[in-house]
């Protein structure tokens, strides 16, 4: 799947930018978004390191515990198959708090490292498991109280009331979180693993 | 009133967080120097494992972007959109939306300079860039991390999502903005 869907991203930007004279910018967009892409994962060392670090010392000191018991509804609601207590449920409740906190820089080192621990409970190595696609479903419809960087934006470009839009972004979400994984629950079945 | 104490919040939420959990390991006699080295030695490496997946999903959405296939999307799709009176000018914000964090955070910026925050664009933009977030991002991070090819129904998850986020914002702007 993922073959067919980056090849036709890569056809059709080189189709397309043969067909409207834009074929000089290629070679230069491809040089310039690559050492983005090392820019990006050079970038996210230091937040991966520091992090992992701290998440280490929540995890011994027992403060997971707490978020567990705080949050577990929402774990059993989601992951109804995981143990409750293994490090793949830490890191996801980790992740979704971080998120929730709008503590963006936290959120994907704890995303991370729940993707690691989903993959030692992966009976398929090499495809994805249904938990990683729920986590996934819930990932990328980001649950934030506080969308700071859109409220510094409008701040920015002189907004008389720069906060008014985050009752309308909390309820876009959850309709995007719910649909989400209701979609992914429903396509689960189509997808089984093994198969493409 | 509201707005400062959401700002407080935000600059207070990191600070306080890593005070609490400071304060409740020294307390639980836990070495957290130790501990955080111990914990901060697989930074390094889950990074840099990113770097092939990073550099052929960036490359691809670099070129979609810089060929114009997405503003010749825009274009095909515009007319279709104006018949439910939805905003053309969102369109590219939504189409960006998905696929790169700065590419729609330059859009929505430019929306919110040229239409202004507070028009009706404006706060729909707003509420669609801040409702979810890059799904290819996040599908190539997170599943480049432990290195997963076959995503299953990953992808078509994502989309039906944000798509859900796009119609949730318009219809919730128009509810609530008028």
């Amino acid at each position: 799947m993922i073959n067919i869907i980056w090849f036709a991203m890569m056809f059709i930007g080189l189709v397309v930018a043969a067909a409207t004279g834009k074929i000089d910018a290629v070679s230069e967009v491809i040089f310039s978004s690559a050492e983005q892409a090392v820019a990006v994962a050079f970038s996210m060392i230091s937040v991966m390191t520091f992090w992992l670090g701290i998440m280490k010392i929540i995890e011994k000191s027992g403060l997971i515990h707490w978020v567990v018991k705080i949050l577990r509804p929402l774990s059993v609601l989601l992951f109804p198959r995981l143990p409750q207590n293994h490090p793949a449920v830490h890191a996801i409740l980790m992740n979704m708090s971080a998120n929730l906190l709008g503590m963006g820089s936290a959120a994907t080192p704890f995303g991370l490292k729940a993707m690691q621990e989903l993959q030692k409970l992966n009976p398929d190595a090499g495809s994805a498991s249904d938990e990683m696609c729920t986590f996934l479903a819930v990932n990328t419809s980001s649950i934030t109280l506080l969308p700071t960087t859109v409220i510094a934006l409008r701040a920015a470009s002189g907004s008389q009331n720069p906060t008014e839009i985050v009752g309308t972004t909390i309820m876009a979400t959850l309709v995007a979180w719910t649909t989400g994984i209701i979609a992914e629950r429903l396509l689960r079945n189509f997808s089984r693993a093994g198969r493409r | 009133m509201l707005q400062s104490l959401l700002q407080i919040l935000a600059a207070w939420s990191i600070p306080l967080f890593l005070l609490l959990v400071l304060v409740y390991a020294v307390y639980k006699k836990v070495d957290v120097f130790d501990t955080f080295v111990e914990g901060a030695k697989d930074g390094f490496q889950t990074s840099v494992t990113l770097i092939p997946f990073l550099v052929a999903m960036i490359v691809a959405i670099g070129l979609l972007r810089a060929s114009g296939a997405i503003d010749l999307l825009v274009g095909l799709l515009e007319p279709l959109l104006t018949r439910f009176r939805i905003p053309g000018e969102i369109l590219p914000l939504a189409l960006m939306r998905p696929l790169s964090g700065s590419g729609a955070l330059g859009i929505t910026a430019e929306i919110l300079n040229s239409y202004g925050p507070d028009s009706f664009v404006g706060r729909v933009a707003s509420t669609m860039q801040g409702s979810t977030d890059t799904t290819f991002y996040i599908l190539t991070v997170y599943f480049g991390s432990v290195g997963i090819r076959k995503i299953r129904h990953a992808l078509a998850v994502g989309l039906i999502a944000d798509f859900a986020a796009f119609a949730a914002a318009l219809i919730f702007c128009t509810l609530v903005f008028g």
